[in-house]
């Protein structure tokens, strides 16, 4: 039977989807491989919803467009590769500390500087994680496979609403360029959160900058009736720049706990044969599908392995890691870079020793293949 | 409604030093947003990073103050997002045409509906006085301890070569020549820049022996004359104000309206 809500379609275009079924309003970006067919598809599709796509001159102007936008009451995102990542990083700083919902896709390539711009990477998970200066927190999170990317599309904008802050949706090239089978979603299918205004009235003072008790800080879009300062500076309850040690302090561990003490509520993962294994892979991204397909080849062979497939990437989810691990004699990260990851897994459990990596790094997606010959050097097995 | 119900006293006094001349164009704005009777909660004031990007803080509108050099890009955001709103960009010299520059040139060539003031006191005040690209050759400054040899850009020149569909020049002396262009410059559909040279007594005017605050506008005074004046003609060193540019432009916000017609039209 047809079902008209299967397609067959590109990475990229599954995140396009996800972004136009979650509301989204507003893209400002900038063309870069291999992300510019997010570009090309919101620049059809979103004029004919009534929303706005503009080019911008570079990735520093997307990333302030869409600040801009998001403050008007807009659903905002941009989407880029390495080099523009690496240039909206003082403005991805700026949402983080005036607490803007906004999205930022980042299609990865191989780095650092114009690197493999082709080819894939996963090279910017740290880059997510640290690339704004200052301390701060941030959500970043991805999926291997079509289904998901729609689903991890849609859940950025709702937590980026939730806890009004940039949202990082680090996929890579593999992802966005690969074309695999998506079932729609049904409007309605999936939740979306909505962002939260205030109730306050006019006249009455609204402090734009003071979390409820829950931490949720509700918004007035500009062109309402409360009008208020958003600034870069660390400031007061009204959104005015202090140096007041106290409103500094306080402010710097509201940014960081409103994120850090909802690890669980943040955290996506997925799990195979975790129960008994011996062995546990731990992947994200693409490479998690080779990851996937060694372990489900490998089972029926009676090799007790199994796979823990990050979706949430940061905050990472530390206890869970560490749950998951316990009873494994080893733990192998499969992942495209030099161990990102698995620097993180090993901060984790209680044995760092037992964690190895399989990895490649030439630009090459990991296949089955390499990540077999890798255990097989673990187990003592040789190659 | 009186000047005052547009400034926000709660945060005041404001940061800038003794004799700057920000302060007379925060009063020029506000006397020409006063006679455009326009409602408070239609006007957003975005700025980006330095002594004269301050200026968001102490006004009683939206206000976004952004990082440096990045307020035009902010501003389209908000412009495009909500065409609406009457979207006020005062920047600094510095902030305007060294790191902003980009986004100058680009927001000129749209013809988005923003109206750009360019605050140049030729120096970047609040670092501790090093020359900006509108300093000049030959100037004095932290970052120049024998000389500057980098030329200027000129301000008007620079947006009517890029697009803007009006382009202005006054000064803190002629404040009510500068009202009255900022009035036009709001009003204006499309991108507006206005030039308006101010003076920092305290860096540009103590390292370059420009005098007191007074003597510096007194120099705005005695060496500025109106466009096409036969003094002009006479000293050309002086240097013009008035409007050079106002031209009427489709503007960006409207043809992207166009665009969502079409497209909404090819989906029926």
């Amino acid at each position: 039977m047809k079902n008209k809500n299967i397609k067959f379609v590109q990475g990229n275009e599954v995140c396009v989807e996800g972004a136009l079924y979650a509301g989204l309003d507003f893209f400002a970006g900038y063309p870069i491989t291999p992300s510019t067919e997010i570009a090309e598809l919101l620049s059809y599709r979103l004029p004919q919803k009534g929303g706005k796509f503009i080019q911008m001159e570079d990735e520093i102007a997307s990333m302030c467009a869409i600040i801009g936008a998001s403050l008007t009451g807009s659903k905002v995102m941009t989407a880029t590769s390495g080099p523009g990542f690496s240039l909206m990083q003082e403005a991805l700083g700026y949402a983080i500390m005036a607490e803007i919902p906004c999205v930022i896709v980042n299609v990865q390539r191989g780095g650092p500087s114009t690197g493999i711009p082709t080819h894939v990477s996963q090279g910017d998970v740290n880059q997510a994680r640290w690339g704004t200066h200052g301390d701060h927190a941030i959500v970043t999170i991805t999926a291997s496979n079509h289904q998901d990317v729609f689903e991890t599309t849609v859940d950025a904008f709702n937590i980026s609403e939730t806890y009004r802050t940039p949202v990082i949706l680090l996929y890579d090239e593999i992802l966005g360029h690969m074309r695999e089978r998506l079932l729609m979603p049904e409007p309605g299918e999936l939740p979306l959160v909505e962002r939260l205004r205030t109730s306050v009235r006019e006249g009455v003072d609204y402090h734009p900058y003071l979390p409820r008790e829950d931490g949720r800080l509700p918004m007035s879009d500009f062109g309402g009736v409360h009008r208020y300062n958003v600034t870069g500076l660390f400031h007061d309850m009204w959104g005015f720049p202090s140096d007041n040690p106290k409103i500094v302090h306080g402010l710097l561990r509201h940014l960081v706990d409103k994120i850090q003490n909802n690890v669980n509520q943040i955290a996506r993962y997925k799990e195979y044969f975790l129960e008994d294994a011996e062995c546990i892979l731990i992947s994200y991204g693409s490479s998690a599908r080779s990851a996937n397909h060694v372990v489900v080849s490998r089972r029926p062979r009676g090799e007790r392995l199994g796979l823990l497939e990050l979706q949430t990437l940061w905050p990472f989810p530390y206890d869970l890691v560490r749950e998951k691990c316990a009873n494994a004699k080893y733990i192998v990260v499969v992942e495209m870079n030099m161990g990102q990851i698995m620097q993180e897994v090993r901060k984790a459990v209680d044995q760092p020793e037992k964690v190895f990596l399989a990895n490649r790094i030439d630009g090459v997606f990991i296949t089955p293949t390499n990540i077999r010959d890798i255990l097989r050097l673990i187990q003592g097995k040789g190659v | 409604m009186a000047i005052k119900d547009f400034i926000r006293e709660r945060f005041f006094p404001h940061i800038w030093c003794p004799g700057c001349g920000h302060g007379i164009v925060l009063n020029s704005l506000l006397r020409a947003i006063e006679k455009l009777g326009m409602s408070k909660n239609e006007i957003v004031v975005i700025s980006g990073i330095g002594c004269s990007s301050r200026i968001s803080g102490y006004v009683d509108f939206h206000t976004l103050h952004t990082i440096h050099g990045r307020a035009l890009a902010f501003a389209t955001g908000v412009k495009m997002s909500l065409p609406e709103l009457n979207v006020i960009v005062p920047m600094g010299d510095g902030d305007a045409l060294a790191i902003g520059g980009n986004h100058f040139i680009h927001a000129a060539r749209r013809n988005i509906d923003l109206t750009a003031i360019v605050m140049n006191n030729r120096i970047y005040g609040m670092t501790g006085g090093q020359y900006s690209p509108l300093s000049g050759y030959g100037i004095l400054a932290t970052t120049a301890p024998y000389m500057n040899i980098d030329y200027a850009f000129d301000t008007v020149e620079l947006a009517t070569a890029a697009g803007a569909s009006f382009v202005a020049r006054s000064t803190t002396y002629h404040v009510q020549q500068l009202t009255k262009i900022l009035r036009q410059a709001i009003l204006h559909e499309g991108f507006s820049v206005v030039e308006v040279l101010s003076q920092c007594p305290t860096y540009f005017g103590r390292k370059n022996r420009a005098g007191s605050a007074v003597d510096m506008m007194e120099y705005f005074k005695n060496h500025t004359t109106p466009i096409g004046s036969k003094a002009k003609k006479d000293h050309p060193d002086l240097i013009e104000r008035g409007v050079f540019v106002e031209k009427e432009m489709s503007e960006y916000c409207s043809e992207y309206d166009k665009i969502i017609e079409k497209a909404m039209k090819g989906r029926t």
